[in-house]
Formats: C-alpha cells, sequence, structure tokens
C-alpha cells in the first residue's frame, strides 16, 4: 500500500469547515452594516415623506400645541452659517495646504502643520463649539450665526486642507518640472500649472466638508442656539442674533411630546440628509470623472 | 541679466561649463567636468548609467536647484555671466535656456495654449497666433495639430507629445535647448522624427542632448562628450573622460577608457 | 496668413524671453509668506484652542482641582460638581463602541479587500458604507429614539428577566440608555474603522499573499495568520481614531443615553458622557457654571487629543515601516 496524499476536495475535514464558519460571519457582518443605512432611509422616506410639503420650505416653526408649520428659517439657518464657515475655512485650508504641499517643501514647519491639522480632525465637534463660545458668544455676549459660523469653520480647516494637500501631491510631477523649466517662479507653477490641475479634487473636498458640516449639530447648540424666526427680516440680516439650523431643529424636536413637532423632525432629517447626500454624490462623480 | 547683444567671450561658445564639484548632500555625484557648449552645434552627453551626464545637463539652467541638498562647485558661464553667481535668479536663467525632458510632460491644456505658456510667461506683445504656429511648424508638428488646436495636449501620441513639448521650449526662441534623453519613452518611429527634427533645430538654436544610446549621438551630434563613473573611492562619483567632434570619438577615442565603452566592453 | 506670418517674423527677431517683471518677484514673494502665514496659523489655531478653553476654565480648576475629576454628583442648586459618572460613561461607552463597531468594520475590511464579492458588487458596498458616515448624527439619533429604542427593548428586558444575575443585565431597559447608544455610536465609528482598515489591507504588497498560498493555506489561513498581523498596526490606529471620534461624540449620545448621573456596569442603565454633559448644560449656563463646564471641556480635549495623537502615530509609523515597498 502506496500512502499517496489525498487532492480531493472535502467539505467536512475542519479546514474546510472553518473557512465555511468564517466567510457566513463576514458576509452576515457586511449585510447587518448595510441594515441601519436602509432603516434609516426607509423611516426618512416613510415618516419625513409623509410629512413633505411646499409649506415646509417657507413657513416658521410651529409653537407648542399648533398644527402645521414649517422650518423655512432653518433652512435658511443652515445654509448662511455654512456659507460663513466656508468664507473663513476655505482660503485658509487651500493657502495651508499649498504651503504643505509645495512650498513648505517638506520642511519641519510643514510636518508640524500637517501632524496638527490631522490632530484637529479628531477634535470632537462639540469642543468647537465651546471654542466658539468661549472666544464670540462671551466677548460679544450674544448667541449668533457668526458664532455658529466661526465653530463649523474649526471643523472643516483640517479636512479641506488635507484633501487640498492631497489633489495638489497628486499632480505629476513632470507637469511641475516642465513649468519649472519654462522659468516660472514657484507661485507661477502653482497658480498656471498646478492648482487647475488640482482643481477637482480641492472641490470635492470643498464639497464633502460643506457636507459634513451641514449636519452639524453639536457645535451649534450653545453657539447660534435656536431662533423661531427668520435671519434676514424686513431685507436686512441680523448676523448677531440666535439662527435656526436643521441640525438643531431636530434635536429640539425630537425631544418634544407633541406629534407635529416630530414629524416635522423627521421630515426636516429627509430635507438634511437629501441635502447631504447630493453634495456627496456630486463630489464624487466630480472625483472620479478626474481619476 | 543683461541684453542679448552682449558679445560672446570665446566666438563660438555660447555656454562655457566648468563643473568642478557636484555634491547631493555629502555625496559627491560629479567632479571635474569642463563641457563647453557650441553656437549653433548638438553636442551629445554619452555614458553609462549613473556617470552625471544628466546632472550635469540639468546643472546649466539650474533645475538641479530643486533638489534642496544639491550643491555646485565650478562656474558655468553664459553670454559672459556665471549662472551660478550670487545675483542670479534662476528663474530668469531657465527662460533663456528651454528645457526638454525625459518623459513628454504637456501641461493639461489645449495644444495652443501650451505653446502659448511661454509667449504669455514672458508678456510677448507680439502676435501670438504666427508665434504658436511658428514653433508648431519648427516642431514638425504643425500638420497634424493644425485642424485640432484646442484639444488637449495630453490627447496626443507619445511621439507628438515630446513634439509638442520641443515646439513649447522653442516658442520663446531660447538660447540654447536641453534635452534629456528626449526619445527614450518613444517607439523607433517617433524616435527617427524627433531626431530629424533636432537637426532642423540647430540652423537656429544650440541643442544639449544626453542620451544612453550610442547610435543615436553618431546620427545627431557634432560634439560629444563621453562620461564615466569612478567607483576607485568607495562611491560612484560621474567626471567627463573625454570630449571631441563626434566623428573622432567614435572612430579614434584618445582615452582606453572611451576604446572599451563604446566597443560595448562595459556599461 | 503666412504673409503675416513673416512680417511678425521680422519684426520679433530678438529673443523673446525676458527676465521675470518685478511685479511678478513681488507676487512670487507675497504669496509664499502668505502661504507660509497659513501654514504657522494651524499651528497656532491648536495653540489657541487649548489656550482659549483652558483659560475659561482656569478659575474652575483652581478653585475645584482634583477633586472634580473624582466627585460623583452633578447638582448646580447645591453647588457640588464631579464628572466621575461622565468620564465613566465616555469611556464605557466608547469601549462598547469599539467592541462593536471595530469588528463589524475590521471584517468588512476584509470582505471587500479579499475578492469574496464581484468588483461591481463590492464597490456598490463600499460606497454604501461610505454613506453610512454621511448621515448626520442627529439623524441617527432621531433613528435611535424612535426606531432602535423600541425594538430592542423587548429582547433588552427578556435578557435582565432571564440573566439579570450578570451585571452587564442588572437593570432593565426603560428607554434610553448605554446600549443603544453604544449601538448607533459603533454605526457611525463603522466606516472609519473600515475604511482605514481596508487601506491597510490593500497595501499589502501581492507577494506576500502569494506566499501564504504558495504554502497551501486556505484563504482564511492566509487572512488569520499573515494578512491581518502584517496589517495589524494600521487597523489598530483606525480602531484608535474610530475610539477617538466614540470618545467626543455628541448628538447621538445626548440623545439616546439617557443623561442621567449614574456609575454602573449594566448595559441597560440610563448613564451621561462628557460631550451630552456638555450639550445638555450649556445653553442654560450661568457664568460660573460655564467655568465649570469649560473644566470638563478641557478634560474631554486632552482625552481625544491623547487618543488622536496616538493614534496618529501608529498609522504614520506602519506608513513608514510597513506600506513601502
Amino acid at each position: 500500500m502506496k500512502n499517496t496524499p489525498n487532492f480531493n476536495k472535502s467539505f467536512t475535514d475542519s479546514r474546510a469547515l472553518k473557512s465555511i464558519f468564517l466567510s457566513t460571519i463576514t458576509v452576515l457582518c457586511a449585510v447587518g452594516a448595510c441594515i441601519p443605512l436602509f432603516s434609516v432611509l426607509v423611516m426618512l422616506i416613510m415618516r419625513g415623506g409623509k410629512r413633505l410639503s411646499f409649506e415646509l420650505f417657507y413657513a416658521l416653526p410651529p409653537t407648542a400645541f399648533d398644527t402645521g408649520g414649517g422650518f423655512g428659517n432653518a433652512i435658511v439657518g443652515t445654509l448662511f452659517m455654512v456659507g460663513i464657515a466656508a468664507l473663513i475655512a476655505v482660503p485658509f485650508g487651500i493657502l495651508a495646504a499649498i504651503y504643505l504641499a509645495e512650498f513648505g517643501e517638506n520642511g519641519k514647519l510643514a510636518e508640524i502643520a500637517r501632524f496638527c491639522a490631522k490632530t484637529m480632525t479628531g477634535i470632537p465637534s462639540i469642543l468647537a463649539g465651546v471654542l466658539a463660545y468661549a472666544a464670540v458668544v462671551m466677548v460679544t455676549g450674544t448667541y449668533s450665526a457668526i458664532a455658529g459660523g466661526v465653530a463649523l469653520s474649526i471643523l472643516m480647516i483640517p479636512t479641506i486642507m488635507l484633501t487640498a494637500e492631497e489633489s495638489i501631491k497628486m499632480v505629476p510631477s513632470a507637469m511641475r518640472e516642465a513649468a519649472v523649466g519654462m522659468g516660472c517662479t514657484k507661485t507661477q507653477v502653482m497658480w498656471k500649472v498646478m492648482l487647475p490641475v488640482a482643481m477637482p479634487g480641492m472641490i470635492t473636498g470643498v464639497m464633502l466638508a460643506v457636507a459634513r458640516v451641514s449636519g452639524e449639530t453639536a457645535p451649534l447648540l450653545f453657539t447660534a442656539l435656536f431662533s423661531d424666526y427668520w435671519i434676514f427680516q424686513g431685507g436686512a440680516g441680523d448676523i448677531m442674533e440666535p439662527t435656526a439650523s436643521l441640525a438643531v431643529l431636530i434635536y429640539n424636536f425630537s425631544g418634544m411630546p407633541f406629534e407635529n413637532q416630530i414629524e416635522l423632525a423627521w421630515a426636516a432629517s429627509l430635507v438634511l440628509v437629501t441635502m447631504v447626500f447630493i453634495i456627496n454624490i456630486i463630489s464624487r462623480m466630480l472625483f472620479q470623472k478626474k481619476k | 541679466m543683461t541684453s542679448a547683444q552682449t558679445a560672446t567671450l570665446t566666438d563660438d561658445v555660447v555656454i562655457d561649463c566648468k563643473v568642478d564639484k557636484i555634491f547631493y548632500g555629502n555625496f559627491l555625484a560629479v567632479r571635474d567636468s569642463d563641457v563647453p557648449i557650441y553656437k549653433n552645434k548638438i553636442t551629445g552627453f554619452i555614458g553609462p548609467s549613473g556617470c552625471g551626464k544628466s546632472t550635469v545637463l540639468k546643472s546649466i539652467n539650474r533645475m538641479n536647484d530643486l533638489v534642496r541638498i544639491f550643491r555646485f562647485e565650478g562656474r558655468i558661464h553664459f553670454e559672459g555671466q556665471d549662472l551660478y553667481g550670487t545675483n542670479v535668479d534662476p528663474v530668469s536663467v531657465r527662460r533663456h535656456i528651454g528645457m526638454v525632458f525625459q518623459q513628454p510632460n504637456p501641461f493639461s491644456m489645449s495644444i495652443y495654449e501650451n505653446v502659448a505658456f511661454g509667449l504669455r510667461l514672458n508678456r510677448y506683445k507680439g502676435d501670438y497666433d504666427a508665434r504658436v504656429e511658428e514653433a508648431l511648424r519648427g516642431a514638425a508638428l504643425w500638420k497634424e495639430v493644425k485642424d485640432k488646436l484646442q484639444n488637449n495636449g495630453m490627447s496626443l501620441s507619445g511621439g507628438q507629445q515630446q513634439r509638442l513639448c520641443i515646439a513649447r521650449a522653442i516658442a520663446t526662441k531660447p538660447t540654447v535647448i536641453l534635452m534629456d534623453e528626449p526619445c527614450s519613452a518613444l517607439d523607433p518611429i517617433a524616435t527617427r522624427q524627433v531626431e530629424e527634427l533636432m537637426i532642423g533645430l540647430k540652423s537656429e538654436y544650440t541643442v544639449v542632448i544626453v542620451t544612453h544610446n550610442m547610435q543615436q549621438a553618431q546620427r545627431v551630434a557634432d560634439k560629444t562628450a563621453f562620461f564615466s563613473v569612478d567607483i576607485s573611492q568607495g562611491g560612484r562619483t560621474g567626471y567627463l573622460v573625454e570630449m571631441n567632434d563626434t566623428g573622432k570619438l567614435f572612430e579614434n577615442p584618445r582615452e582606453q577608457l572611451t576604446k572599451e565603452y563604446l566597443s560595448g566592453e562595459f556599461s | 496668413m503666412s504673409a503675416s506670418l513673416s512680417n511678425q517674423q521680422q519684426q520679433n527677431d530678438g529673443p523673446i524671453a525676458v527676465p521675470p517683471s518685478s511685479k511678478d518677484i513681488f507676487l512670487d514673494r507675497t504669496f509664499r509668506t502668505f502661504t507660509t502665514c497659513f501654514a504657522w496659523l494651524t499651528l497656532l489655531l491648536i495653540g489657541y484652542i487649548v489656550w482659549e478653553i483652558g483659560g475659561t476654565a482656569l478659575p474652575a480648576i483652581k478653585e475645584m482641582g482634583v477633586g472634580f475629576l473624582t466627585g460623583t454628583t452633578w447638582d448646580p442648586n447645591k453647588g457640588e460638581f464631579g464628572i466621575l459618572p461622565q468620564i465613566w460613561g465616555t469611556f464605557y461607552s466608547s469601549l462598547l463602541t469599539l467592541l462593536l463597531g471595530g469588528s463589524f468594520g475590521i471584517a468588512i475590511a476584509v470582505f471587500l479587500t479579499q475578492d469574496f464579492l464581484p468588483n461591481k458588487i463590492q464597490i456598490v458596498l463600499k460606497s454604501t458604507i461610505e454613506l453610512l458616515a454621511a448621515i448626520p448624527s442627529v439623524v441617527y439619533g432621531l433613528w435611535g429614539i424612535f426606531v432602535l429604542i423600541p425594538l430592542i427593548r423587548p429582547v433588552a428586558n427578556w435578557l435582565h428577566a432571564t440573566l439579570g444575575w450578570i451585571p452587564f443585565f442588572s437593570t432593565s431597559l426603560s428607554g434610553p440608555g448605554m446600549f443603544p447608544a453604544a449601538l448607533v455610536l459603533s454605526i457611525m465609528i463603522l466606516p472609519t474603522v473600515a475604511a482605514i482598515s481596508q487601506d491597510a489591507l490593500s497595501a499589502i504588497p501581492d507577494k506576500i499573499k502569494e506566499a501564504a498560498y504558495g504554502m497551501g493555506t486556505t484563504r482564511w489561513e492566509a487572512i488569520l495568520k499573515v494578512l491581518l498581523p502584517t496589517a495589524s498596526r494600521g487597523i489598530f490606529g483606525g480602531l484608535v481614531l474610530g475610539f477617538g471620534r466614540a470618545l467626543g461624540e455628541t448628538m447621538a449620545l445626548a440623545m439616546l443615553v439617557g443623561n442621567s448621573n449614574q456609575l454602573s456596569l449594566s448595559l441597560f442603565s440610563p448613564a451621561d458622557t462628557l460631550a451630552a454633559l456638555l450639550a445638555l448644560n450649556f445653553p442654560e449656563a450661568s457664568d460660573y457654571e460655564t467655568q465649570i463646564l469649560m473644566y470638563a471641556a478641557v478634560v474631554l480635549l486632552f482625552i481625544t487629543l491623547a487618543v488622536n495623537i496616538i493614534g496618529e502615530l501608529i498609522i504614520s509609523y506602519s506608513e513608514r515601516s510597513g506600506g513601502k515597498k
């Protein structure tokens, strides 16, 4: 009797069983992770969609026992504060990124600044609110859209900076060399050759940062607070007044014992998530097209 | 930089390049290489890999300044000035000495804008269309692209891209054009076209070309400089072995080392 | 065209190159200095955050000292403040999150990188997971209140009834509590862990996988014995970053954890965290209370900074030693 090795497939030996077992668990994990997403989406469409109407977008939030109402002022407030944040964070992030990617020449300052930016991405969003509270609310003595915008900008800066740096670094170095060889100053190399090529990537980064902060609640809770009124009244906006936002509205209304308010919270969530998803998807398409 | 009318020092030497030492950090990359570049001639740099021929070439238009640890000892005279003098702006140097790179590297913009790039950079006041056409004709590319000037430069084939890069370089009429292995990324047909182009260019320009291909040097170069590597002191330091008219260098080299290299005994 | 061409040639027969104009040089210097300033500003910003929050908290830190960290009551009426339950709640919820979100995240990373799926489904699944990260936390909070808690309450209460002697199940779930909060948090950190683990796994050169298969391993033996250990430092860094996110996450906790000043091991009892404490008390705080809350913010800042810096160092260290070929 020769002792020949057995090459046949077997589904019963312990190695095969273990493999099948582990594969099953992984599949379950992956499917399990998708369930919450679908559940959230289904609930948003069912409960939020039920309430969806034109009134939501122009009416003011209802008082306790009111019926109807909407959150027009919160949509405007969110857009306005995200706008302020972008106004601060986009120039800051991109200029710093240009230094990190190019002018810093991988020196000490660039390295430390990059590390600081990475550390900042990990700062809890509520602490951005605490900072804006100390730096703006306590100084000006009032909750305001400015304070909310500053808080959000703290969250946007590192994201924009790191993605912009990444996209500048992705510009082929051959192109950079060509520009240097033509006799461009460093600034001309950057503006004429590198930035146009890096632009889609940088826009993607900005859009993702915008999408992220539009849903932020914690930094607004005690900087912009909330308001039942429009930020623009009689043509003039008052940016030094408490300002409504979709996210804070969802939070406030979710804890109320009134069915009308809870329905509005779902509808506001649907609007917010739709906004965020649209920005996300557009920015991803932009990025993929470039790649 | 003063005006272009300054008489050159030696009549037909445009660039008088005397390298004593080139360092990268503590590493001595090149030593003792004097290579005069003659007007309206093609000068070829040949030699085994790592012999510093590209390093010397890139020192001429100060591209090596991009490398932070680069250090140059010696002098390179161009139109009566030392390019490594204390008051020299490397950016200005590069505007007078154009460069074509190993990999074709057109900018991600239209063919027209690629060629007009240098003109805009130098705030050229004349007729852009005419100058672009002239440069593209000079690079033997006009016929192929004249109907698609607005297409992106990156959409061209490799050989066309390289000719576009040459057009971009000659659009500003630089005095000297440096070419760093311009054909190494191209197929034989495109190589042939670029070589013919180089020979056509020399009536107006002075060309320096680095090549690892000895036949190419033989085909296009008027003068050839042969570099080699000295590994005696434990490092890998490149140096100039000899420089001569191409015909003389290939048929009757003065140095034993050159003879061995040309006959393929080492590479 | 050709006629004008020859004219043009004659007019412009000198070299075209001119040195950069003084305007160009001025712009170049200014712009470069400008960007350098912004790089410095990044450093200053971090310093400013620490200084501003720390400075505002300073009176409270001086007054309350370390006792603040070990006190267990929070009663503005009596003027007694302590955040031990919040510190406990912060770490307990984050550890639970790490356990749940971490294991799911790694499993998904393996699933997405080791050719279990056709390419197309893989991309769909990957973007689905990325979308999970895009949903704002307040929406997860809303979903937690109205969907998740009612769903898990019967299960939780059954566990309490039958296994109540185990400390983890020692209370019933009456509404908000530690477990639903941690569950929602795990969904929120899952994309972070999955993304970083995927990067770590796909950074492994193919030759290492081939070597394992060449030795006759099954797919899972290769994954468990070769690939995961090779990627372990990157995965660990991802877990630390996920942990950092969980420590600082506010809304899901403020809405789901119950905000009750308790020190309990039970998964179903309400609890509190530092971030939730800040969120709930800041809007109505008096000046004095604000200083005390700032102290709590300082504690949170230092915990998250420490965790994030460690995670960042681990990732960059593993990139330097393992990632490069």
